[in-house]
């Protein structure tokens, strides 16, 4: 497809699907809600805020009550049948939209608000041609031009995008698009070139695949007392963070009765706060032990991978530079084991 | 800034070698171009990883309170105002702390240079003179530092720290900047305007209270938004909630609040978070001749009542 068929492509879209894509404001990059002339931006190297909070938004109400003399009446759950389009979901993302699947819908704790979103949603990504310094995904078990959790993805060859369709859906979605035309063989071993540049120009490596066998035992080391103490405590990381999926629910009154869920994080300090008002994470030690566990030891092991994807964000905005790269490496390569005895 | 450096290192290995603190709070090099990361010495051994420099953003009075051991902290002029409100407060047990007042140039402010670069990765970024150097794939620039300087160090008028026990370095001319200027394009505005512009401006907040987290006077053991029994305030993203907590918080800090610039430089949504804080602090200046963080004797406005204030807000 012709680069500057991309308006067109958002059109087509937009007749079945809501449509969120990378948009520019400023000097940050966040996916919007866009129409067919909107202005969206494929020249990004990531965007600020992750796309997980088009399915699993910071704020979303699950239904809404009234309390009535003789009961509660619960009004129906909002619509979530409408289809979405995520157009230039980075591969990182788009992995990270994977492993929530697996958080939200497997076993026996089926989240019904994301997973009905996620049935509708169909990924058309974009590979990275050009990977940036904090991108560690080849090291998480993804790569530049990853397909995991895509439909479809373009691949910038120049002035066309190359789109490989990865599922079934992608094909569907492709069927429905008569005009996009064939691709040629020279397309095909340019994006292949490519692919392989890209994933070479992955700089930052760390040994992201045996951090979860030494973590095993590691709960009680010393090394805890150390990572922590530059953290203050913010919710940037978590928030930012692809894969990061931990929210609260409560309700809340304005004219009607409300339940809602809420992102939170462990990082904050009422995170575990019990109503007794013992906390089981009393400090940033804890809680940083929690982050660091979760994410390269306990997921690991009920899930199979990391639950991280490598996208750099909270090495990038940390806001006193917490680098996981140096704590994961310095695990996997026993590091901090011996600074700390 | 650099001979600073090297006087910050000697002062940081005196103290302890000779066991006057535990331990050193300072900044090293960090893992990116223009960073550094707070770091916590406790080895002379280990001293040569302190730097000084413009990147040194981190306010690191936020790491002496409620601590009990002796600690010496690098300090620039609004790290040294900070330990100053926080220890006439009472977070800061003065005698334990031992201050290494740094002069400071102003810090880089990286999300200017993110603009500067328009959507372009910086792979190196070296500050000699009055000039920075910005590299990276295909491009090299070398630009006048003084364009990328913090809003809060270019109307600062402490850089040479008011209060410290040992001095690094030498000391910076102190600039009769105007200290208000930022706060004159809001002045301006009519209170619609004023209302429409924060609205747009904290629309963005996604509630992750870095702003509050990086500020040495948000020591609340806990915050009014943590408060969950039962809750204070609304914890969603509506635009109500978010509102409440910024305006909030900026009564909070009104009248001490030392505009070193942590919370916008922290916030991820790229909110200008000093922007309302350098109103209150205006205020506090106009009308009762008070500048936060100068003293540990004074007083402070709103630390006091007297029986002849005029009182003149109650109506």
């Amino acid at each position: 497809m012709e680069k500057k068929r991309i308006p067109k492509l958002i059109k087509e879209l937009t007749k079945e699907h809501e449509v969120f894509a990378p948009v520019k404001k400023e000097s940050l990059v966040f996916f919007e809600k866009v129409s067919p002339g909107s202005e969206i931006s494929l020249d990004f190297q990531n965007t600020t805020k992750s796309p997980k909070e088009v399915l699993f938004p910071q704020t979303e109400i699950l239904f809404t009550y009234d309390i009535k003399k003789n009961g509660v009446e619960i009004e129906k759950a909002p619509e979530l049948r409408k289809k979405i389009a995520l157009l230039g979901i980075r591969p990182c993302d788009a992995k990270a939209l994977s492993l929530l699947d697996k958080f939200f819908s497997s076993g026996d704790h089926k989240d019904f608000y994301f997973s009905e979103k996620r049935r509708n949603t169909t990924t058309i990504g974009l590979a990275c041609n050009r990977p940036i310094s904090t991108c560690f995904c080849t090291s998480m078990g993804g790569a530049p031009f990853g397909k995991e959790g895509m439909d479809l993805l373009l691949q910038d060859i120049n002035d066309k995008y190359l789109i490989e369709t990865v599922t079934e859906k992608g094909d569907k979605l492709v069927e429905k698009l008569p005009w996009l035309e064939d691709a040629e063989k020279a397309d095909i071993e340019k994006a292949r070139d490519l692919a392989r540049d890209a994933e070479r120009a992955v700089t930052s490596e760390i040994s992201g695949m045996s951090v979860t066998k030494k973590l095993d035992g590691m709960f009680d080391n010393p090394l805890w007392d150390q990572i922590y103490k530059k953290c203050l405590g913010c919710g940037v990381c978590t928030y930012l963070c692809p894969t990061c999926c931990c929210f609260d629910v409560l309700d809340e009154a304005t004219t009607k009765w409300k339940r809602i869920r809420i992102w939170d994080s462990c990082q904050f300090s009422c995170f575990t706060l019990q109503g007794s008002g013992y906390n089981p994470r009393p400090s940033g030690k804890e809680r940083m032990r929690q982050r660091i566990m979760h994410k390269f030891n306990y997921f690991p092991k009920n899930h199979g991978e990391n639950f991280c994807v490598g996208c750099g964000r909270c090495v990038q905005e940390c806001p006193v530079n917490f680098d996981i790269r140096e704590v994961v490496e310095g695990i996997s390569t026993d590091i901090w084991r011996k600074k700390n005895g | 800034m650099h001979n600073a450096e090297e006087s910050i290192r000697e002062a940081a290995k005196k103290l302890l070698s000779e066991k006057k603190v535990d331990l050193i709070v300072g900044h090293e090099q960090g893992t990116l171009p223009l960073r550094t990361t707070p770091c916590f010495i406790d080895k002379v051994e280990d001293v040569p990883k302190l730097v000084w420099n413009e990147n040194c953003d981190a306010n690191l009075s936020k790491y002496l309170i409620g601590r009990k051991e002796r600690m010496g902290v690098v300090a620039k002029g609004c790290d040294a105002r900070s330990i100053a409100v926080c220890t006439f407060e009472k977070q800061i047990v003065r005698d334990n702390v031992v201050i290494i007042g740094a002069p400071c140039s102003g810090l880089i402010d990286k999300k200017k240079v993110r603009t500067k670069l328009e959507g372009k990765e910086l792979l190196e970024a070296t500050i000699e003179d009055e000039q920075i150097q910005l590299k990276g794939e295909g491009f090299e620039l070398v630009l006048p530092k003084k364009d990328f300087v913090c809003s809060s160090c270019l109307t600062c008028r402490h850089k040479t720290p008011p209060i410290y026990d040992v001095f690094a370095g030498t000391k910076v001319p102190e600039v009769e900047a105007d200290e208000f200027s930022d706060v004159a394009d809001l002045e301006a505005k009519s209170s619609k305007e004023r209302w429409t512009h924060f609205k747009e401006a904290l629309d963005k907040c996604i509630r992750c209270y870095a702003c509050r987290d990086v500020c040495p006077l948000c020591y609340c053991k806990t915050c009014f938004v943590d408060q969950t029994m039962p809750i204070w305030f609304g914890k969603t993203t509506d635009l109500s909630d978010t509102m409440i907590y910024h305006l909030v918080r900026a009564f909070h800090v009104a009248g001490r609040c030392v505009d070193c610039g942590a919370c916008s430089r922290a916030c991820p949504m790229n909110i200008n978070l000093r922007e309302l804080m350098k109103k209150t602090e205006k205020i506090m200046k106009e009308r009762y001749n008070y500048t936060a963080g100068l003293s540990l004797e004074k007083v402070p406005p709103l630390g006091e009542f007297k029986m002849d204030d005029s009182q003149e807000f109650i109506k």
